[in-house]
Order: C-alpha cells, then sequence, then structure tokens
C-alpha cells in the first residue's frame, strides 16, 4: 500500500531538507521511494511542494488531488491552499506560522484571519503545531523543519529508524545538538 | 548492490560518470542545472560552464571529435540556440560517444513555453533516447553512449522536468574508466561543405535502418504483457509511470525508450497483438503519429491532452473517468503567493526607479531573476521571449514606436549571465545601428535565478579552478560605447540610477546602463550580511506608506506602521531608508 506525503511551505522554509531526512529514513526502513520537488523560479519567495511516496513498489512521482493520506505544512495559508490534496480522513499537521506574500503585504490580497478555524469545522485529523515557535524558544528558526519531522514521525509511527542518528548526514556537526533537540521538541508535540 | 535516493539529473551525472563520459558542458538552466553540477564533483571529468547552449554543444562535439566520450546539457528552449551544431553533427557524426541531453519543461514551471524536443531528433537525425525515472536515467546514459559509438551518431537523451527533478532509489555500478578513442583526422566526415554533406546524409539514412533494427531488439524498448490483453498501451518517457499508476502490473505496455527512430517492427507486433490501442504521452503525438502512419486507430491526443504537463489523475480523468469528489473543500481562499524578488535583491532599485520613468520610457525585458520585475508593484517591461531578445528587440521595437510618434525612448535590460550568453551579439546589433536606445545590464555577479552558477564574469569555473573573469564595462568599452553614453551605477542607489535614465534619455543614439551589485544569496554576500538588517522607528513612522513602493518582502505595513517583519531575510541594502522623508528608518548591526 503507497503513502502520500506532501510538505508545502514557502521557498527557504526548509521543506527541501526535511523530505531528504524523510525519504533516507524510509529508504533504510526498506521502502521504495518517489519524491518529487519542483524548484526554479517557486524558490522566490513563491509556494513551494515536496511529493513523497512510499511503499513497495511506486511508479508515478506525483500527487494529485484527494490522494494526500498527510500533508505537513509549514505556513497556516499554504495549509489551507493544499487542502484540495488530502484524502478523506487523511491527516493535516500546519504549523500555525503566518508568512505574508507580496499581494498581502501591497494590500491587493488580504490574509484569511480564520484559516485554522475553517479548516477545524472539516478536517477530522488536524494538528496545529507551534513548531515555529518552538524553533525559535531553541534559538534557530531554521529548525523549524526538522521539530515537523519528530511530528510526522511520530504520527506516523516510523519509529523504526534512529531519525537522531541519521540527522548527522543532513546538518553541520555545530547545528546538530540543535536539530536532535527540535526533533524531539516535535515528537512530543502530540 | 550500493542503492541510492538520487535525482534524475543525480543520476544521469552518475551515469556519465559509469560510462567513462570525461568532458561535459552546459549552460544552466531549470530544470537541467544539476546535472553539471553534480558532474563537476568528480575531478576526472572535465566540466565546463559555457557561455550558452551552442558554445557548449560545440564544446562537446569537439570533445567527441578529439576522443573523448562527452556530454553536452540544457533545458529544452536551450536547444533551440544549439539547433544549429545539432543539425550538423548529425550528419558528421561522431567518434567517442555525443549524448546531449534535453529537459524539457512541460507546464511551464520554469519556462517560456512547454516545445517538445522529440521533434529535433528527427530534424537533425539523431537517437533519441527518453528514461522513465532516475535509475533509467542512470542506466540509458550508458546504453546511449553505446549506442553513439556502434553507430557513429548523436545521442538526444529527452527527460522532463518531473524526472529530473523527482528522486528514486537507483542502484549504483562502478564508475567506468575514461576512454579515449584516438584522434584520427577525417576532413570528409568532420569538414560538412556541400560536396561531403551530401555524402554524409547518405551515411545518416543508412546508419538510421540499422539504428532502427537496432531499436527493434534493443532492451530500451520492452513489451510489458499483461493478464489483459484486450487493451494495449504504447507509451514512453514519464507517461510509463502515470500509465503503470493508472492501469497497474495488469496492463499489456509497450515501454519505449529508444524512439528515434520509431521500432516500428516492435510497435507494429505490439498493436497486432491487442484490440485496442492506448498512447500515452506528454506534450506532442510523437509516437501516436508514427502508429497511426503505421495503419492502427488508436487514442490519444484525442482524449490524452496535449496541454500542461500530465500526471496520474489526468491520465485517470481522460482515459478511465472522473474519481468521486471526496475530499475537503473549505470556503476561505489562500492568499495568491507569486515568486518575488528577494529582499536585499539589486534589482528591486533598478526597478523602481524605472516605474518613476514610465511615462518616457518603454522597456523590454529578458529571462532571469529580473523577469520577476514585470510583477505588480513594478510592472518593469512589456515583453519576455528569449535570452538576449531584450536587447536586440529594441532596435525593431524603437523603430516602430518612432514610426507611430510615440516620443519614449526604448530600454532593453538583460543580466550579467544573458549578456554574456547572447546580450554581447544583441549589444553590437544596437552598437552598429546606431539604434535610439538604453541597454542595461543588470550585473549582480552570478547567474542567479537557476541557482547561482559562476558565469564569464566569475574568476572561478564550475570545478573551483582560477580562470581569467571577463570584465563586462570592459567589453563594452571595447565594442566603442564612450564615456559619456555609458554608466555604470550602484542599483540600490536611486539618485544615481534616475541620473543615468535622465542622461540616457537626453541623447540620440545607444546609451548602456549597468548596474553592478552581487546578488544577496551569494555565499559570501550572505555571511557577510547576516545580523544586519533595518529597523523602523514606530514613533517617527507616520505611516505614509512610501516604503512599501519598493515592495519588499521583508516589510510588513500594520497597525498604520510600517515595520521591518522579517529581519533575517533583511539585508540592510538601505532602499527602504532611502524612501523614507522622516528619517524613521535605520541599520542595526553594522
Amino acid at each position: 500500500m503507497t503513502k502520500n506525503i506532501l510538505l508545502v511551505g514557502v521557498g527557504g522554509q526548509g521543506t527541501i531538507l526535511m523530505s531528504k531526512v524523510l525519504t533516507a529514513g524510509l529508504a533504510q526502513m526498506g521502502y521504495d521511494i518517489k519524491m518529487s520537488e519542483i524548484h526554479g523560479m517557486s524558490q522566490r519567495g513563491g509556494t513551494v511542494t515536496t511529493q513523497i511516496r512510499y511503499g513497495d513498489k511506486v511508479y508515478a512521482p506525483g500527487i494529485g488531488e484527494q490522494e494526500a493520506d498527510v500533508i505537513v505544512s509549514f505556513e497556516k495559508v499554504e495549509a489551507l491552499r493544499a487542502l484540495p490534496f488530502l484524502k478523506k480522513n487523511g491527516i493535516m499537521i500546519t504549523d500555525h506560522h503566518e508568512i505574508y506574500s507580496m499581494p498581502v503585504l501591497t494590500g491587493k490580497a488580504e490574509y484569511p484571519s480564520n484559516a485554522l478555524e475553517s479548516m477545524a469545522k472539516e478536517v477530522e485529523n488536524l494538528y496545529i503545531i507551534p513548531a515555529m515557535e518552538k524553533a525559535l524558544e531553541l534559538g534557530n528558526v531554521r529548525v523549524q523543519n526538522i521539530c515537523l519531522l519528530g511530528v510526522l514521525v511520530k504520527v506516523l509511527k516510523l519509529d523504526a529508524v534512529n531519525w537522531k542518528e541519521m540527522l548527522a548526514d543532513f546538518v553541520p556537526q555545530k547545528a546538530l545538538d540543535l536539530n536532535k533537540q527540535a526533533f524531539d521538541a516535535g515528537y512530543a508535540m502530540i | 548492490m550500493v542503492k541510492e535516493i538520487m535525482s534524475g539529473n543525480e543520476a544521469i551525472a552518475r551515469g556519465a560518470w559509469e560510462a567513462g563520459c570525461s568532458f561535459a558542458s552546459a549552460y544552466p538552466g531549470t530544470p537541467s542545472t544539476e546535472i553539471i553540477e553534480n558532474l563537476s564533483a568528480i575531478k576526472e571529468i572535465s566540466s565546463r560552464w559555457a557561455n550558452n547552449e551552442k558554445t557548449a554543444l560545440e564544446m562537446a562535439i569537439g570533445a567527441s571529435i578529439g576522443g573523448l566520450r562527452s556530454l553536452a546539457a540544457m533545458k529544452h528552449v536551450g536547444l533551440n540556440v544549439a539547433a544549429d551544431p545539432l543539425c550538423a553533427v548529425g550528419y558528421t557524426g561522431v567518434n567517442a560517444g555525443l549524448v546531449v541531453v534535453t529537459a524539457d519543461d512541460p507546464g511551464c514551471h520554469s519556462s517560456q513555453n512547454e516545445q517538445d524536443n522529440r521533434l529535433y531528433a528527427l530534424l537533425a537525425k539523431v537517437a533519441l533516447v527518453e528514461p522513465s525515472d532516475s535509475q533509467e536515467c542512470k542506466d540509458f546514459i550508458k546504453e546511449a553512449y553505446e549506442i553513439s559509438e556502434r553507430f557513429d551518431i548523436p545521442v538526444l537523451f529527452r527527460v522532463t522536468t518531473r524526472i529530473c527533478h523527482s528522486k528514486g532509489l537507483v542502484e549504483l555500478e562502478q564508475p567506468g574508466e575514461m576512454l579515449v578513442k584516438p584522434y584520427q583526422q577525417n576532413r570528409g566526415k568532420y569538414c560538412m561543405l556541400p560536396a561531403n554533406a551530401r555524402v554524409r546524409h547518405v551515411a545518416r539514412e543508412e546508419s538510421l535502418v540499422e539504428l532502427e533494427k537496432f531499436a527493434n531488439t534493443s532492451s530500451l524498448n520492452r513489451f510489458e504483457w499483461g493478464k489483459d490483453r484486450k487493451l494495449g498501451i504504447v507509451t514512453s518517457g514519464i507517461s510509463y509511470q502515470y500509465a503503470k499508476e493508472v492501469f497497474g502490473d495488469d496492463a499489456s505496455i509497450l515501454k519505449l525508450g529508444l524512439t528515434n527512430p520509431m521500432p516500428k517492427a516492435l510497435i507494429k507486433e505490439f498493436c497486432t497483438g491487442v484490440d485496442e490501442i492506448y498512447v500515452i504521452e506528454e506534450g506532442e503525438p510523437f509516437i501516436e503519429n508514427v502508429v497511426k502512419a503505421l495503419g492502427f486507430s488508436c487514442t490519444g491526443k484525442d482524449k490524452v491532452p496535449i496541454l500542461g504537463e500530465l500526471n496520474a489523475s489526468i491520465v485517470r480523468n481522460a482515459l478511465v473517468g472522473h474519481k468521486p469528489q471526496d475530499g475537503y473543500s473549505v470556503d476561505v481562499q489562500a492568499p495568491p503567493r507569486p515568486p518575488v524578488l528577494c529582499a536585499g535583491c539589486p534589482h528591486r532599485g533598478f526597478f523602481f526607479s524605472l516605474k518613476k520613468n514610465k511615462k518616457r520610457i518603454v522597456a523590454m525585458g529578458d529571462i532571469g531573476c529580473y523577469s520577476l520585475g514585470v510583477g505588480e508593484p513594478f510592472a518593469g517591461f512589456e515583453t519576455t521571449l528569449c535570452m538576449g531578445a531584450g536587447i536586440s528587440g529594441t532596435i525593431g521595437f524603437s523603430k516602430a514606436l518612432e514610426k507611430q510618434g510615440d516620443p519614449r525612448k526604448v530600454l532593453g535590460m538583460v543580466g550579467d549571465s544573458t549578456f554574456f550568453h547572447s546580450g554581447v551579439t544583441s549589444l553590437i546589433d544596437v552598437i552598429h545601428a546606431d539604434a535610439n536606445v538604453i541597454a542595461c545590464v543588470l550585473d549582480n555577479s552570478i547567474t542567479a535565478m537557476t541557482g547561482h552558477q559562476v558565469n564569464a564574469g566569475s574568476n572561478k569555473d564550475v570545478q573551483g579552478y582560477e580562470v581569467p573573469a571577463i570584465d563586462l564595462v570592459a567589453l563594452i568599452r571595447g565594442l566603442g560605447v564612450p564615456d559619456e553614453r555609458l554608466r555604470v551605477v550602484d542599483p540600490l542607489d536611486l539618485k544615481a540610477v534616475q541620473e543615468a535614465f535622465d542622461a540616457a534619455v537626453a541623447v540620440k543614439g545607444p546609451f548602456v546602463i549597468v548596474t553592478k551589485r552581487p546578488c544577496v544569496l551569494i555565499k559570501e554576500v550572505a555571511r557577510a550580511n547576516v545580523g544586519r538588517h533595518c529597523q523602523v522607528d514606530p514613533d517617527k513612522c507616520v505611516g505614509c506608506k512610501a516604503c512599501t513602493l519598493i515592495a519588499c518582502p521583508a516589510m510588513a505595513f500594520k497597525d498604520k506602521k510600517s515595520m521591518v517583519a522579517d529581519p533575517a531575510s533583511c539585508t540592510a541594502c538601505g532602499l527602504c531608508m532611502q524612501m523614507c522623508k522622516f528619517d524613521a528608518i535605520s541599520r542595526v548591526g553594522e
């Protein structure tokens, strides 16, 4: 049975690093994996999406509408934007962090104040995670991604992998302890 | 067997290494860029960022004739630039194997069109190989070199964004030995004067016949007979994965990997063995036309879209039917989040100034990060076509406006990398035509949009070796632009940019403006900016919103006051300070 995970966020938030660690762990667990990320212009402050599929044998790299088992969103309205991709009874994990896009900053569009409330009414499995706040508290906003990885590992029960050990392959030595703390913090959040 | 998670681009580089390729060249372009970036890490392979795709391919052809297995990589529109050498080498053939990677971009993720470059294989009379995932990217590259040498033919290796940027597990093998096929003089083969070209054309047609026989037996093309023989699917590239996803392992599939020349005998055999035929392919009806020409009726582009990128859902909807709606929707809209110029981007100062001059200057754009200047609030230019057109287009456009009595002066812009790519020949045209235009080079010292590749203006090459940097301003002077018609300005110095525009509009004839400031995402620049940012004194801010006119993503306007909402991305470039008449913004962390 193939599982589909969608990571969404804003260019620069570290979705790509999270997907690298996640896929390495899934590979260690013996799964076949396809991961798809489109980069290019979207790096410049636009919406970024990473699609991860794992199972016994995976063909297509992409995830269509209503096909995601889990969505992890690094930003509030990006969760809203990705919602059509969530499968019925799928899991939505979102940071409540807000990043204003240029149309919002210039007053051409409004940032919705009720994004989470309206999703909470519909989505049975909604986890609102203050990962950015936790990252700030730990001293570096850049560990938001690893905090969210901790949450995801807990939710999907991917405990067969020593994730914290694996982090050493992906983050600089001097940031390793901080990333491990972020992982633990995320894991403990739900 | 070691397995590693690799993107298609990483796997192509790995495959080239395993095949003993020892020369690689490319011009950066999404989605192809990471091929050379990965190859350049291997010291034994001589890797180069070329000035453009034409020079990249010509370098690789030279290496192939000289005796090295070589590779040239480019995005799909890059092959338009390199079409001239491609069509020539289609006749000459190779000495050591030559692979030309074309990375197509269905869906226009980061391109001006979604052309299907498989058609180039027909035009240039070269072999065409299409992998469908990372594993095949690696394996097929090795096969491509064998084909290239055995049939004396360049191989066009066609991938798409979804293959380049998707990752999957790849079984690694040992890197190959760097073979050298000794150079042998052969003017009849390599000098494409008419008399020789006619002879080579004959040789090519003959070799294509031989290659087609090979294609019918090659492991690159294979039957996957399923339980169900009522339906047969003919497919290639990424579409194969969508076919498997939608129709499962029971479906009968003809999976094509070597598609020029088409394995017609194989297609006939497959199509005869099934009742109904679906051709699933992205882009043009390249396979479908062959199936139909062989006398089979099939379902193809009448149902599968010719537009955009396919995915499993699109294929399912087109050929099986829509899934019932059973997801989530809420009535709250997510505000759009288009890509924008980064906080601290030097282009911002240029575009803000340009907007102030829009009554007297009309601008043509080009391809690069500054393409983002077309968006609100700058709406900085009227056209974006292809690399270099921002400068050469001004010559005709200014004539047209002049004949209509439009007094505005036409301005064209390119970045430093685009200038070296093809803007320099455009500028020669401007000068030689004595065109009444302003040519701007927005020099940020890097090829930024594709992720910071060095270019001819850099003093290091892709492998870190020191190389002579081309002095862009000296080059422009060398073309005969006198000092009074040339301004080199800091784009974040709004006064200097305005003065340059004033001087440019005041004279008739060519005027060149070079804006010089490095991209803030260059590592060294970013490092120097750590801890520096601007801050707004809320007591001094009167809420006039002047600073919001520069559309900096680090700033926000909340509770009737401006604020630096994202100090981590602010670089203290000071543009907002120049906008503020109330001295409310200052730099901290200096």
